[in-house]
């Protein structure tokens, strides 16, 4: 087939054939850079926190009228509250383990600061941010994390100190991320280092492979894989615990906590949050995220069926408008499927031209983006598969048109028009 | 004429149903993802306090050693207390709040959680507060570390069913408060006299409590939700003299000739500081005063996901509004019969052009209506969103209005082509061809 007379044609309709391949184009870099963002938030989401996720659970909870202050006396007041807690939670017959915690990854409430390698530096000063979890010897076992070098807490490890004390503990275990960037050699275990710019020495006895920091916030995302644990027991008129349920027991060990809780020391603050799976708080932590990629692919799909329709309703037009023209090609010998690919060829033109200007614009949004919000560079391949997916979408909204083109019968072009 | 013109509209789009409804379809999706994201991004950078939001300031000076280019967000306790004591602008204010565990006067009931404000005396007439009986402490109740407060609307309601109850004591931890002032429901969004480690957009605050007083009953814990430090604290509970940032301090300047005059003043305290050792510069010192609306968009208070998506509904509606020219145009030219005979019946190229327009403004108007409706329920969904600004998203009769005079706009600028092009069709051509 011959483009010359299809380009000869098409000239007579600038107007439509600009159109459509505008359309086609904006529909191309609005989808392109769409679906890219989709993409973005869909890896975001998915990231895995380090944590075996089922079965997880967390109860925070305060106390009424326990004491307040520093001294060592209501400390050790509220860690025996603290411990008489664990010991119902870990007696319950669904639960397979417990630790106290002061977070989770994705929870946003965060502790963090700074270690670095020599004594005294000042705080922003050191070698590598970290967010601090404090657990006892359960915390890694009960959350699922994977001791990759070193060894995990033992119960002579653990201490207990007010929440507002500063002091710094003599053993850490630190994930592998932040361990590598202390130790770039591979060799923390054994190592000592200083927390938050303090003078008191601090050993690492093991590192866990991966544990994300507590704040899904971008400005946590410089460090979000550096993770300090303390084996200390935080006391403070409030707590909470993180729970790992028996594999399929999670609802119930879950309703049963308030209620066993209260029976341990009616004298506290529980409400419909306290008891909170770890899914639940994947889904709260990521649901903005989840939600502009539905929003997203609302518009993209929205866009497309659009865009066809617009192919659809101008083809239709100019089928109609050369009716006589397609029966006048029959006459002379046209077969049908000619009629059918001369529509399909036009329209698989323009879609061309609309591509073309179309990446232009889809890279030109790309840019766009990444200089006013946190985008990054898109791969060509977005815009590669943008580009099929338009001239396939051409094609299926010309397909029916085109064929009505065909059917036109030869006869046509013998009467008056 | 425009009655005629509208009837003819009429009878022209129903005969092709299912194109018009395209194009209706087309133009109200545009019209109703712009005006969803439109209202929650007027909602989100409106003005807060209008009228006085350019006499509002935010000082920034920068008295830690960390190197940094840009003056800090926080106040030290010395600084703000020491610019305070200075009182060189007409007004100026402390802000600092966190949850606090509260008390109704009733014997043994629960505790309540609420978000308790330390301010000075300056901050109600500064930010326009509203009160219902009462009023603000006194600049005496200040210095006295008085224990006195003043209740929002709501928790008066809750506590006294409504009634004026100043006089009447509250417990806040363990320590009584003489209510003195009951406000007016105030609960101004964003929430911008207090975006230091917050939510711009929290639900309002229940108690205000002087700022001496908070410090003189330091377990009270009103510290804020960013205590950033720069270096090892020695008491965590006293932060008076502590290296931290954790205040906020918010001035009063009613000319320009004041802003400039404060602007110099903080360049001179900074270097009085460093003379006194306690700033470390080289040069000139890091200082900032912004005004309200311009304090927002520094903090970045709309995030920027809004902003995104407020974009992409503009690049939708242009997408829209380009396949609704070409419906329009297919529509305009299929019927060069029939306009080719009122124009050889008389009609001018402009009565045609007018015609047209009124046909396309007609789409504009039932793509309005459909705008509308997508709108509203786009509205509801962003309100069942998690998101702290979600209890906001309402279409106000301003955004209802706009959402037709857009769509109007939309359609006529879609129309303007295609009904150019039919005005051109020349009378004789179609008369000879049928």
């Amino acid at each position: 087939m011959k483009l010359h007379p299809m380009i000869a044609a098409l000239r007579r309709h600038k107007a439509g054939v600009v159109l459509i391949a505008l359309q086609i184009a904006l529909t191309l870099a609005i989808v392109c850079n769409a679906v890219f963002i989709i993409g973005q938030r869909v890896q975001r989401v998915n990231r895995p926190t380090g944590l075996d996720e089922q079965n997880l659970y967390l109860v925070t909870q305060q106390w009424v009228g326990a004491p307040t202050g520093d001294d060592a006396d209501s400390i050790q007041k509220m860690d025996a509250m603290q411990r008489e807690d664990l010991a119902a939670l870990r007696a319950m017959p669904d639960v397979a383990s417990v630790t106290p915690t002061n977070s989770l990854p994705l929870l946003n409430q965060s502790s963090n600061g700074a270690m670095s390698l020599a004594a005294d530096a000042k705080l922003l000063d050191g070698n590598a941010r970290t967010t601090y979890y404090f657990g006892d010897e359960n915390f890694v076992r009960t959350l699922g994390l994977h001791l990759v070098a070193g060894r995990d807490f033992n119960a002579g490890d653990v201490t207990n100190k007010g929440f507002r004390n500063t002091s710094e503990p003599a053993v850490v275990i630190v994930t592998k991320a932040l361990a590598d960037k202390l130790f770039p050699k591979g060799d923390a275990v054994g190592k000592i280092v200083y927390l938050d710019g303090s003078g008191t020495p601090t050993t690492i006895i093991g590192v866990v492979e991966r544990l994300q920091v507590p704040s899904t916030g971008s400005w946590a995302g410089t460090f979000a894989w550096n993770a300090t644990i303390e084996p200390v027991r935080l006391n403070g008129n409030f707590s909470s615990y993180a729970v790992r349920a028996k594999p399929g027991r999670l609802l119930a060990a879950m309703k049963t906590t308030t209620p066993l809780l209260y029976k341990v020391n009616p004298l506290r603050v529980l409400d419909d949050d306290s008891v909170k799976s770890f899914a639940d708080i994947r889904s709260d932590a990521y649901r903005a995220d989840v939600g502009m990629a539905a929003l997203m692919g609302v518009i993209c799909l929205i866009l497309l069926g659009v865009t066809a329709a617009g192919i659809v309703g101008l083809t239709s037009f100019w089928v109609g408008q050369r009716h006589r023209q397609i029966g006048v090609r029959r006459a002379l010998g046209a077969r049908k499927v000619d009629i059918l690919h001369y529509f399909q060829m036009e329209n698989l033109l323009i879609a061309g031209i609309g591509a073309v200007v179309g990446v232009a614009l889809a890279i030109g949004l790309n840019l766009l983006l990444m200089q006013h919000y946190e985008m990054d560079r898109m791969p060509v391949l977005y815009v590669l598969a943008g580009v099929v997916v338009v001239l396939l979408l051409g094609q299926g909204a010309v397909f029916s048109p085109a064929r009505r083109a065909s059917n036109v019968p030869p006869v046509v072009a013998t009467r008056a028009a | 004429m425009f009655g005629y013109y509208l009837d003819l509209a009429w009878r022209s789009l129903k005969r092709t149903p299912i194109l018009t409804s395209l194009m209706v379809l087309a133009i109200g999706l545009g019209i109703g993802a712009c005006i969803t994201t439109l209202t929650v991004l007027h909602l989100l950078s409106g003005d807060p306090i209008p009228g006085k939001s350019a006499q509002l300031f935010y000082p920034q000076v920068m008295p830690d050693t960390r190197s940094k280019t840009e003056p800090e967000i926080g106040f030290t306790y010395t600084d703000a207390t020491n610019l305070l004591r200075e009182h060189r602008a007409d007004r100026q204010a402390i802000v600092v709040s966190n949850n606090i565990k509260v008390f109704g006067p009733q014997a043994g009931a629960r505790p309540m959680s609420l978000s308790t404000v330390a301010t000075t005396t300056d901050f109600f007439p500064m930010f326009d507060v509203p009160f219902r009986y009462g009023a603000g402490w006194t600049p005496t109740e200040d210095g006295n570390r008085a224990r006195v407060a003043v209740i929002s609307q709501e928790l008066n309601d809750k506590l006294f069913g409504g009634g004026n109850s100043i006089g009447r004591n509250i417990r806040l931890d363990k320590w009584d408060f003489r209510i003195v002032g009951v406000l007016q429901h105030w609960q101004p969004q964003p929430r911008y006299y207090d975006l230091y480690g917050h939510g711009a957009f929290a639900s309002g605050d229940s108690v205000f409590i002087p700022f001496s007083t908070s410090r003189d009953l330091a377990d009270l814990g009103i510290e804020g939700n960013a205590l950033d430090c720069w270096e090892q604290l020695t008491d965590q509970v006293h932060l008076e003299n502590q290296p931290c940032l954790w205040l906020q301090y918010w001035v009063e300047l009613d000319t320009p000739a004041k802003v400039s005059a404060y602007r110099d003043y903080l360049v001179s305290y900074s270097e009085q500081q460093k003379a006194l050792g306690r700033f470390q510069f080289n040069g000139k010192p890091l200082t900032g005063l912004h005004d309200l609306m311009d304090w927002l968009g520094y903090l970045q208070v709309v995030p920027s996901d809004v902003r995104l998506q407020t974009w992409v509904a503009f690049g939708f509606l242009l997408v829209c509004l380009i396949n609704t020219v070409g419906l329009l145009l297919a529509k305009f030219l299929r019927r060069s019969g029939e306009i080719g005979v009122r124009r050889a019946l008389g009609a001018s190229r402009r009565a045609v052009f007018a015609q047209m327009l009124t046909e396309a403004a007609l789409v504009g108007v039932a793509g309005g209506m459909l705008g509308l409706l997508l709108a509203l329920t786009g509205l509801w969904a962003v309100r069942r969103s998690p998101t702290d600004y979600a209890a906001l998203a309402h279409l106000d009769l301003r955004m209802f209005l706009v959402t037709f005079a857009l769509s109007i706009a939309a359609s006529l600028v879609a129309g303007l082509l295609p009904a150019w092009r039919a005005c051109q069709i020349p009378p004789a051509l179609q008369l000879k061809s049928h």
